[in-house]
């Protein structure tokens, strides 16, 4: 019985193909095979032999067959490895192209702008963009005679012969949605304003088209403090420089009284602007305490009302913080531009998430 | 409004220094936006003394000089005709920049000897244009700094220029005076007297002056003037020479050199006629229009109706508040003048100089409106200024009109800077600021000072001491969320559809423009614009001249750019605002995107191909659908004429809800606009897409079948002109029950079938509801999808 062992687990490692130990197989442990025979030969024995045998050529079976077994793998193992010694490609080859979109700094900063202020319970408000003179100017406190008008670089719509209204304008600001929106939901209201405004200007640093957002919030006992406080939390997430510095400075708007122009806190070192750090001030915005008479115009009663304005560029803003140094650029859809400012689809700016990667 | 240092040290007392000042007045609402201080750029300049000057060995006009300085003797080489031993002069030394030349001194060899500076011409120093030599100083020690033996012997040198944006509330500011007045208030300094003059007139005036009576309510409220006989004309004092020109005017003459003078000094525009060109009386009237006048800026301005305008015997003479005419102008020949100082009304001259376009100092300083009250000091001022630099002898005043009331008084509640401002500022000093603004307080009453006329309520009472107590004082006060708690979702449903919009569109490989809203004139004609109610009345260039109909014309002109940079491949998308028509409400909102050229650049995998149609409306189905579209709709034809005729779909809800349209652009539009195509695009409608009806966020339960489901294949042959999708539909409407799903998944036309002919395969996907289907039920579904397909198509099965 030894012998037969010997031989065959000799054999079974020894076998070049899976022919051969299928060969082998049958020869030992097959129905005709050898160790077949043997336990055929059980019968013919005494009860005490048996017990002996029968443990025995059991145990042989299994040895043989898991010989059997662990060879079948190893010649698989081999067969594998050979296969895949010939699979061979080259990975550097590009991976399947897939294209990349992106998102316009405009839509983005909008974006953030309304995530920011939407905690500070302002909603977004839109109104027309071919406006009449009584929203962008009357009910702003700038009548037709004053010479902020004329300053504005206003666009007007053209009037055919016969037709004697006054021509539309192109909203030069993005206030006449203040009135607008007041007169629809009266107060207390906190509102935000993104959009589009249009002034007749061309050169280096203007663009007859910007974008500006407004922010007006009226209520019993707002003041210019809390317009401060508000905007200081602003810049802060904006920019995401905590303690960065505001300064508010006298100025004056038509449809705000008291107002200020508001500078943030920058360096410029070489050339190279910095905010939130230095000694240097980067006029931001404009803002103030609504004008009674804007109130008024609006529906609203002035001497139960009160609260602040302001208004500033969403392109600037967007220059400012992500270093985009020509506005002419922002409208020009150069793909190389768009490439490298615009975002990824999915990079929403959220308050939890953080508003810029 | 540009002013000088030692200007406003005539009315203002203080020791203040140049920065504080500048800090002051941008903090009280007067923006410095320039300030040129030669102090600063002549800094380093110091005094030396030539000791020994002798002919340079290797050039006639050169000489070596030692020269004492703050740092020893130096030796120069100095090519100016007068650098001689014993003069004082100023030396440049290594290291100095010198403005005139533009250059920082070096040390340097001149013709093999060194130099170790230079000594410097007036020019060389922007002092003045002389420069037939180099300085040489009646006085002043060696190692002084020249800036400090300027303030003391020639101080207009070093005069600081400082220039100040002035916001249109604040004409007061428009003085040198009203703007030491702010200062003054802001604890700068004091108030210096302001100057008086009593002039009695030694002769009646012969030059008499009416309003009209259409001028007199709005037109002129008060005309004073008087004639001056006998002056004599010519060059101003060097003391105003300079302070003109240090403000960038140009002096003209003594008598135009006054009203100047007053124009900047006190906000107050005169004007001075020579009488002996006058011609009769002065009348101030309106113009009946075609009126015409050359001004003293010698061009000619034709009046409209109703204009205010000064006439003599002979007509206009000169353009009320605005600008004075050439023809009685004065001249250096100029013996008898007659000086006019008048109160216009200021919404009239903001509509003459609008009309006219004239920019001149008295048209801006009369339409923001000048002092009132100090209308007839200001005549007797400038007449005793003009005796005193002209000689000459006055006669009595002439007035016709009044000067107007403008006394008004507002109520100071000290209590509103707190509560509107939120600034905590006792009420004493409150008190003290309006009243060194010139406010005369009467117990809690205050009168605003004459020439404030931005004062019209009680809030700018806080204006004024809040600025003056300074805004950057103001510390930030917590705003509390109108309620507690989580805060609401802000955004409306629209503006949610336009931020998903975009993000898709970006997700599916577009890039964002942003476009400008207004297009050239013939691209908003070929997209259904161009019209009269789009046109703008001034647009700033024939490419921007019409607010544009549409978003793809804008995207083209960007895809045309993009290729003439030499990209071919393009994705782009805009979603924004298009015009509809003219009125406020025409607005619209599209998302609309392009594709150009290839599907992908050409690749290692083979995949790149032309863009079609079915790649626009993919896009625009998946763009619709994260809006929240249904996913039900129709594709119907017959959209606008820039998409070709047969090879785009509309997307819609009922013939007349049209949510999107997709498809290839028409040829003809894409060669006008300049893009080489293949070109699709889709145009999407987000205002359209209906509301959601459901109110929460519940889904409906999942059914999840277990019986298996049987897909079967047909193929029908129908005429090439048939929707697949009709076959589709009919298939689903065959049995509502069963019929999961059927969609094509061939297209085959001509061949065998012939050119008119086309086959198309579908396959649909029955799911039974209760039991696994037996092949005759099979069968029976199929033979009714057939039927139903063959009525609704006239297409047979291909067997």
């Amino acid at each position: 019985m030894e012998d037969l062992r010997n031989k065959y687990l000799e054999a079974i490692a020894g076998a070049g193909d899976e022919a051969a130990l299928e060969d082998l197989r049958l020869q030992a442990v097959g129905k005709k095979g050898e160790v077949a025979l043997k336990m055929r030969e059980l019968g013919k024995m005494t009860p005490q032999e048996r017990q002996i045998m029968g443990p025995k050529l059991n145990a042989l079976k299994d040895e043989i067959n898991s010989a059997l077994a662990g060879k079948k793998a190893a010649m698989a193992d081999a067969a594998l490895d050979e296969r895949l010694r010939t699979e061979w490609l080259d990975v550097t080859l590009p991976g399947r192209h897939r294209p990349q979109g992106s998102i316009h700094p405009i839509s983005q900063v909008t974006e953030e702008v309304t995530a920011i202020l939407a905690d500070m319970g302002f909603s977004v408000a839109e109104g027309p963009q071919i406006e009449t003179d009584w929203y962008n100017f009357d009910a702003l406190n700038i009548p037709g005679h004053h010479p902020a008008r004329a300053e504005m670089d206003t666009f007007y719509t053209h009037r055919a012969d016969g037709d004697d209204r006054p021509p539309h304008v192109l909203r030069t600001h993005t206030s006449p949605v203040q009135i607008r929106t007041m007169q629809a939901q009266g107060a207390p209201i906190r509102i935000i304003a993104p959009g589009r405004v249009y002034r007749a200007d061309y050169d280096q640093t203007h663009t007859p088209m910007f974008h500006q957002v407004e922010g007006l919030a009226i209520d019993k006992d707002i003041s210019m403090a809390n317009l401060k406080w508000v905007l200081e939390e602003f810049f802060a997430a904006f920019f995401e420089i905590d303690g960065i510095k505001t300064r508010f400075r006298a100025s004056h708007f038509p449809f705000t009284e008291p107002s200020a122009e508001v500078d943030i806190q920058c360096s410029w070192v070489d050339g190279q602007l910095k905010i939130g750090e230095g000694d240097d001030w980067m006029e931001v915005l404009g803002s103030g305490m609504v004008h009674p008479k804007v109130l008024a115009a609006a529906g609203v009663d002035p001497n139960e009302w009160q609260g602040f304005a302001f208004g500033m560029g969403i392109d600037r803003m967007a220059m400012l913080k992500y270093g985009i140094p020509d506005l002419r650029a922002f409208f020009d859809s150069d793909l190389r531009w768009l490439r490298h400012y615009g975002f990824a689809s999915l990079d929403q700016p959220t308050l939890h998430g953080g508003l810029s990667r | 409004m540009k002013f000088t240092l030692s200007w406003l040290k005539d009315h203002l007392d203080t020791e203040a220094s140049l920065d504080e000042i500048l800090y002051a007045l941008t903090d009280l609402g007067l923006e410095v936006e320039d300030v040129t201080n030669p102090m600063d750029r002549l800094k380093d300049f110091t005094i030396g003394k030539v000791l020994h000057a002798e002919k340079h060995p290797d050039a006639d006009k050169l000489r070596v000089c030692k020269v004492a300085t703050d740092e020893g003797e130096l030796q120069i080489i100095c090519g100016a005709p007068n650098a001689r031993e014993g003069i004082t002069v100023v030396v440049a030394k290594p290291g100095v920049y010198v403005p005139g030349i533009d250059t920082t001194i070096g040390v340097g060899k001149i013709r093999g000897i060194e130099s170790y500076g230079m000594m410097a011409s007036e020019r060389e120093m922007e002092l003045s244009d002389e420069h037939d030599g180099i300085i040489e100083l009646a006085s002043g020690e060696v190692g002084d700094r020249f800036v400090d033996w300027l303030a003391q012997n020639d101080p207009a040198k070093v005069d600081a220029m400082i220039d100040i944006a002035i916001t249109p509330n604040r004409p007061d500011a428009l003085g040198v005076r009203g703007i030491a007045l702010d200062l003054a208030a802001r604890g700068l300094g004091t108030m210096k007297p302001a100057k008086t003059a009593d002039v009695a007139g030694a002769f009646p005036n012969t030059i008499n002056v009416t309003i009209a009576e259409d001028a007199l309510t709005d037109g002129c409220h008060v005309f004073a003037g008087r004639l001056i006989k006998g002056v004599k004309n010519g060059p101003s004092p060097e003391w105003l020479q300079d302070r003109l020109r240090a403000i960038g005017l140009r002096p003209i003459s003594a008598l135009v050199d006054v009203t100047n003078f007053f124009t900047y000094d006190r906000n107050r525009p005169l004007h001075v006629f020579d009488a002996d060109k006058v011609t009769g009386d002065l009348r101030v009237h309106r113009t009946l229009g075609g009126e015409t006048l050359v001004g003293l800026d010698e061009k000619e301005y034709t009046f409209g109706a109703g204009q205010v305008v000064i006439s003599d015997d002979t007509g206009v003479e000169s353009i009320g508040g605005i600008m004075g005419g050439l023809a009685t102008g004065c001249t250096d020949e100029t013996t008898n003048v007659f000086v006019e100082a008048a109160v216009w009304d200021h919404i009239q001259i903001a509509h003459t100089g609008r009309a006219l376009k004239i920019n001149s100092d008295a048209r801006y300083r009369n339409e923001r409106g000048i002092d009132p009250a100090f209308n007839m000091e200001a005549l007797d001022l400038a007449t005793q200024m003009i005796i005193d630099l002209c000689g000459g002898t006055p006669s009595e005043v002439v007035v016709a009109g009044e000067v107007p009331d403008v006394s008004r008084a507002y109520k100071l509640d000290t209590d509103r800077v707190q509560s509107l401002v939120g600034m905590e500022i006792p009420a004493e000093e409150q008190r003290k600021t309006l009243s060194a603004l010139g406010f005369v307080l009467d117990g809690d009453m205050a009168q605003v000072p004459s020439w404030r006329p931005d004062v019209q309520g009680e809030a700018d009472l806080v204006e004024e001491v809040a600025r003056v107590a300074s805004l950057t004082k103001l510390v930030g006060r917590p705003m509390a969320r109108v309620k507690a708690g989580v805060p609401k979702p802000i955004l409306s449903p629209m503006q949610r559809r336009e931020q998903i919009a975009r993000r898709t569109t970006a997700a599916l490989g577009y890039n964002e423009c942003v476009t400008y809203s207004f297009i050239d004139k013939a691209s908003a004609g070929l997209f259904g614009g161009g019209d009269d109610a789009r046109r703008l009345q001034n647009p700033i260039s024939n490419e921007m001249s019409d607010m544009r109909p549409d978003l793809l014309p804008g995207l083209l002109q960007a895809a045309a750019r993009n290729q003439a940079r030499g990209f071919s491949d393009l994705a782009l998308f805009e979603c924004g605002p298009v015009f509809h028509g003219g009125e406020p409400d025409d607005l619209r909102v599209q998302v609309s995107g392009l594709l150009v050229g290839k599907s992908l650049a050409k690749d290692v995998h083979g995949e790149s191909r032309a863009i079609d149609l079915f790649d626009a409306k993919a896009d625009a189905e998946a763009i619709l659908a994260a809006m929240g579209a249904p996913t039900k709709v129709q594709v119907l034809r017959g959209a606008e004429a820039w998409w070709h005729p047969g090879r785009h779909g509309k997307i819609c809800l009922g013939p007349k809800k049209v949510l999107g349209v997709f498809g290839e652009l028409h040829p003809k539009t894409l060669e006008t606009m300049g893009v080489k195509g293949p070109a699709v695009a889709f145009t999407l409608y987000p205002a359209d897409i209906p509301l959601p009806r459901k109110k929460n966020a519940t889904r409906p339960a999942l059914q999840l079948r277990d019986l298996q489901a049987v897909e079967r294949d047909f193929a029908f042959v129908v005429d090439k002109n048939v929707d697949a999708l009709k076959i589709v539909n009919a298939a689903i409407g065959a049995d509502k029950v069963l019929v999961e799903e059927a969609r094509v998944f061939d297209e085959f036309i001509g061949g065998a079938l012939g050119d008119d002919k086309k086959s198309i395969a579908i396959t649909v996907r029955l799911q039974p509801t209760e039991k696994t289907l037996k092949e005759a039920e099979i069968e029976a579904v199929a033979a009714k999808i057939v039927d139903k397909v063959t009525k609704a198509t006239g297409g047979i099965l291909r067997s």
